[in-house]
């Protein structure tokens, strides 16, 4: 057994001129291409035991003396495999900017106020189906350095492992019909077939009454292909 | 939605809360920590630490570093790895796997506190996998370090594969001046020193 391969018609490249930070920071050789052993086909193991009560519900796990402010969401999806294999038990991690667009993090400098109830941060692990699930307030658009007058649209961070390093995956989810995507170098350095896999769906049926509105956000990691043990190891 | 992998996206500058809370001071327990020592320890003690160089040469403040590696025996805590449960040698705690940011060390290094890995098959010499994320890395990059001190690693398959002079940007010396034994691995995003990187 074997991982499929990255996707590079999915993933950015490295280096994305619009995205100014990737000059510097991007590699510039070709990648070495290398044999899958133990060493990829193996990742480390998060279970429920990881989780706190609250982990995986951001509009409680922040709170001090009320609620944090902002437009409740539920943000929920299925973890699967390219061939539609769900995958079960992946822990699943996510960060974002309160409503107001502002991080809790130290060296965030933009001049939008924090929320003393909200933190941001949060995780869960899929279940057995591979669904994942989780409550928050919609993160707002924040200003960035990379150009002038530049926005970063509306997002939630993601991380997740899977079943081995090789299937690692940190992304940002985004909303639909939002402006400032037409307009952001980081969505954009994604090649263009791929782009719509990064914007969740608003979906009634996920929808709580009187309570929060519903997301889908499916997420696809690196497959599986068998292959002949020609040397076993 | 159309199918296929989900594309990466930058981890961005402000992942610290959310990945690596404990380490930066924010109110949320870790998942994983960069002291990957487990008190039933057999094995050798080592600390893995370095910088990670943009291609001006400065200093990256905002990186976060994984890494993944066997115990002392080889064996990976993953199910994949069967030897796992040979419950004749300890480690049976080691979860080898650790994250480090960049952002609260003095010199922006990130520091590891690991037992030494042993050979993971007869191939290969033992290894740390490294990937590596920061803002401006749309995509997340892998690569490993090898140990300038083992024998094996003038046979190992992935070192051999890598051209001659670029070899070195894999392995990383050992220093016992301090009384633990560090190894020293910087990371060269770009430039004559440019880090290999593989296409896992
Ligand atoms: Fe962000």
């Amino acid at each position: 057994m074997t991982f499929t391969p990255r996707d590079w018609r999915a993933h950015p490249p490295v280096i994305a001129p619009g995205y100014k930070s990737t000059r510097l920071r991007g590699a510039t050789k070709p990648l070495i291409p290398i044999r899958q052993s133990l060493s990829e086909l193996t990742g480390p193991v998060f279970g429920h035991d990881c989780l706190g009560p609250l982990d995986n519900d951001l509009t409680k796990n922040g709170r001090k003396e009320g609620e944090p402010l902002g437009e409740r969401i539920l943000v929920a999806g299925k973890v699967v495999d390219e061939a539609g294999r769900p995958q079960p038990n992946m822990l699943v991690e996510i960060w974002q900017a309160n409503a107001a667009g502002r991080y809790v993090h130290k060296t965030d400098r933009h001049d939008a106020p924090l929320d003393p109830n909200f933190f941001g941060g949060g995780r869960c692990v899929s279940d057995d189906e591979g669904f994942y699930r989780f409550y928050s307030v919609k993160p707002g658009a924040y200003p960035w350095g990379n150009h002038e007058n530049a926005w970063r649209p509306n997002h939630i961070h993601f991380s997740l492992f899977g079943p081995s390093i090789a299937t690692r995956l940190v992304t940002q989810m985004y909303f639909p019909g939002d402006p400032l995507l037409a307009l952001d170098p980081i969505f954009l350095a994604t090649p263009e077939p791929a782009r719509d896999r990064l914007v969740c769906a608003f979906d009634l049926s996920l929808t709580e009454a009187d309570f929060a509105l519903g997301y889908r956000f499916d997420i696809v990691l690196r497959g599986t292909l068998a292959t002949p043990m020609e040397d076993k190891r | 939605m159309s199918k296929g992998q989900t594309p990466s996206q930058t981890v961005g500058p402000f992942f610290a809360y959310g990945l690596t809370p404990q380490q930066y001071g924010y109110p949320l327990a870790g998942i994983t920590s960069s002291d990957l020592r487990t008190p039933e320890i057999a094995g050798e003690l080592i600390r893995i630490e370095g910088r990670v160089f943009d291609g001006k040469g400065d200093v990256v403040g905002d990186a976060m570093i994984e890494i993944w590696q066997a115990d002392p025996q080889g064996r990976y805590a993953h199910p994949a790895d069967s030897r796992g449960g040979n419950v004749a040698f300890p480690n049976i705690a080691f979860r080898g796997f650790g994250r480090c940011g960049t952002g609260t060390d003095a010199e922006n290094r990130f520091v590891f506190e690991t037992l030494k890995p042993g050979a993971v098959d007869d191939d290969q010499a033992p290894h740390v996998n490294v990937i590596v994320f920061m803002r401006g890395l749309l995509s997340h990059l892998y690569t490993r370090i090898y140990f300038a001190d083992e024998a094996a690693n003038a046979g190992d398959p992935v070192l051999q594969s890598v051209p001659a002079e670029r070899r070195d940007t894999l392995i990383a010396a050992a220093d016992d001046s301090s009384g633990v034994v560090v190894y020293r691995f910087d990371i060269h995003m770009q430039g004559d020193k440019e880090t290999v990187f593989f296409d896992v």
